[in-house]
């Protein structure tokens, strides 16, 4: 079976690019040209040296000796956190920042979940002396302060986006209404894998560095390059499919994916789209989603503004539906606890969408021999002030 | 194909077509609003299947089908409300909606369903050329429904040839880039857009959307363009003057 996007962005029945007329020359522009340019020497040496020298790649994979101790098998660490601004977001507007300038694009539009991804575009647009526009839902520039600070503070505008559930899906919406409006000189750089074709494809190959680097670094580990199992949290599911990408056709690399099941996934505030989502259309894209029997997409919910989407990518509804990945969610509390479990055990606070991809072991018991790779997408200072609040520390 | 639509086209008139969000202000104001249009001599109706998360709208379109929704308007209900429409109308009746409702209602059903309404055509800014193509065309040719597709100022003479080969009624030619109710009356940007469009002598007449909203802006888009559809303008004015006023709006257009 092909895991990966076929020509028109079709991951099996999921993908596609399902867009109104308005954005069709600049989506069909950057289908055009996305691989070309992309693969050109001139652009692989310019991203390979940013990763390296302002994003501080490769990303250590570290051996989490007392996690391991604790949940009885050989846990490695993919530490994104340690990228420059803090998760594995970074890598791709690094990417879709020298795709924006080689399409001769001077404005930048983006939209925010956690602020992780906002700030990360705020970031190379200061690099590369861009404007950048960032949408982010009003509940989300309320829980997500730290980086809204850091977007302004980097140059960038904070759009609030105030309809519907006022969070990731909404500034979604708000952004490809720029685009909208701002047909000629804008790249929007989406967040996640998800969007029409061929986003989804295009962020999966600049995140893939994630499992190009563990292979190597696990062959000096363990004398080999493929894990039994990698684990990831799925938002929209860009650190996932970066994590996932190299070992999707060895079947020996089981791939496990953690969703946001909110206060669970059946109290009907949840973010867990595997388990509550049926074929539909969001974003331009067809893939599992959370809607009501007419149609209408749900208001999702989770304690992380990144998970809090009611979609994913459509690779990962391919992974889902194909069976090619097992699918866990796990609960506000069990995200909460298992970041700080992590904290306490090595020492490292997480992002609180990433305490979900550590949940895992609430839901799954894995051989002593197993080798599991775990994706740590972010840290955790940006989520101090709902750390505080959870575990009430002040 | 002979629908309501085709014979419309052919009548030697600049065509006033209004877009309305079903169920809104009020869940059944449907019907009425409907047959107060035709009534106040509008030649051609779009009625809105409201969405969650209308892409291609703006601030008024957007409001209008959150409430709608909040009201309780579903797929189904539309229908029903429209179930008895043909007795008392005779215009062109056009559901204007995104695909993902008709997706989960089924595509073959709602064509269905449309066509036992009365239901002349279909405009779903979010279902593309390519995919209505594929798998698509053959179940609305079935049910007898035109599916509209909109061209911008950005699209390309090729593309605008492939979308004329690919229209049995009308194209809708969006007024500027942007999304619904957002502009301020035309300038030359437009003219030159209208009249490019003009010169390409395209198989199917066009119709003007997006930033009509008065007089002035009817004439300026149909100049060149068979008619014009005013949506977020309608909307407004439903608002703030109630169900009872469209009379009174139609006459500040024409
Ligand atoms: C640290 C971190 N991990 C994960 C995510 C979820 O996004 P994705 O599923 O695209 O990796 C986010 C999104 O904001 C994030 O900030």
């Amino acid at each position: 079976m092909n895991y990966n996007a076929d020509e028109k962005g079709y991951y099996g029945e999921f993908g596609g690019a399902f867009i109104p007329e308005m954005l069709y020359p600049n989506v069909e522009e950057l289908r055009q040209n996305y691989l070309k340019l992309m693969y050109e020497d001139s652009f692989q040496k310019e991203f390979n040296q940013l990763l390296k020298d302002y994003v501080g790649r490769p990303s250590p994979l570290y051996f989490a000796k007392r996690l391991s101790e604790k949940h009885g098998c050989k846990i490695y660490l993919k530490r994104e956190d340690l990228n420059h601004t803090g998760a594995h977001k970074v890598n791709n507007t690094i990417g879709q920042i020298l795709m924006a300038q080689r399409l001769g694009k001077t404005r930048i539009i983006a939209e925010t979940g956690a602020g992780q991804h906002g700030v990360a575009t705020a970031t190379v647009c200061a690099l590369m002396g861009m404007e950048c526009i960032v949408y982010m839902g009003e509940i989300d520039i309320a829980r997500q302060a730290p980086n809204v600070a850091r977007m302004k503070m980097l140059g960038a505008e904070v759009r609030p986006a105030k309809s519907g559930s006022r969070t990731l899906k909404d500034a979604t919406n708000e952004a490809i209404r720029d685009w909208i409006n701002n047909p000629v000189d804008t790249h929007y750089i989406i967040g996640s894998a998800i969007g029409p074709h061929p986003y989804p494809d295009m962020v999966t190959r600049f995140q893939s560095v994630i499992s190009e680097e563990i292979k190597w670094q696990l062959k000096e580990h363990e004398g080999r390059e493929n894990p039994d199992y990698v684990v990831a949290c799925i938002g929209g599911g860009s650190n996932a499919a970066g994590t996932y990408y190299h070992f999707l056709d060895e079947p020996e690399v089981g791939i496990i994916a953690v969703e946001a099941a909110g206060k669970g996934v059946n109290s009907g505030e949840s973010a867990a789209t595997s388990a509550l989502g049926k074929v539909g259309i969001i974003h331009g894209c067809k893939t599992m989603l959370m809607q009501t029997t007419d149609g209408q997409i749900t208001e999702p919910y989770s304690i992380s503004a990144g998970l809090d989407y009611p979609g994913v990518g459509p690779m990962h509804s391919h992974l889902f539906k194909s069976g090619r990945a097992e699918f866990y969610s796990a609960t506000d509390d069990e995200a909460m606890a298992a970041g700080l479990e992590l904290s306490q055990l090595e020492g490292i606070i997480p992002a609180i969408e990433t305490g979900h991809a550590f949940a895992i072991f609430e839901h799954k018991k894995f051989k002593k021999d197993d080798v599991v790779v775990i994706s740590l997408s972010g840290r955790g200072d940006k989520d101090l002030n709902t750390y505080i609040d959870y575990f009430k520390l002040a | 194909m002979s629908n309501r639509i085709t014979t419309k086209l052919q009548e030697d008139k600049k065509l006033l077509s209004i877009y309305f969000t079903a169920g809104y202000p009020a869940l059944n104001d449907t019907v009425q609003i409907i047959q107060d249009l035709e009534k106040n001599g509008v030649d051609m109706i779009e009625i809105g299947l409201p969405f969650s998360d209308p892409l291609a709208d703006g601030p008024t379109i957007q409001e209008s089908s959150t409430a709608a929704l909040k009201n309780g308007m579903t797929t189904e209900i539309l229908f029903n409300q429209l179930k008895n429409i043909r007795k008392t109308v005779s215009i062109p009746l056009i559901i204007m909606g995104y695909f993902n409702p008709m997706l989960q209602y089924g595509v073959e059903a709602f064509c269905k369903k449309c066509q036992e309404i009365g239901i002349d055509g279909l405009i779903l800014p979010d279902l593309p050329l390519d995919v209505y193509q594929e798998d698509y065309e053959a179940i609305f040719k079935k049910y007898e429904l035109i599916n509209v597709f909109l061209i911008t100022p950005q699209t390309s003479d090729i593309r605008i040839r492939q979308i004329d080969d690919a229209s049995n009624g009308f194209i809708y030619m969006v007024s500027s880039a942007s999304v619904t109710g957002s502009k301020s009356g035309f300038g030359q940007e437009q003219e030159n857009y209208f009249e490019r469009i003009a010169a390409m002598n395209l198989k199917n007449p066009q119709i003007v959307g997006f930033g009509i909203k008065d007089e002035e802006t009817f004439q300026q888009a149909t100049k060149t363009a068979k008619g014009a559809i005013i949506g977020s303008a309608f909307i407004k004015h439903l608002t703030a003057k109630g169900t009872n006023s469209v009379a009174e709006f139609v006459k500040t257009i024409r």
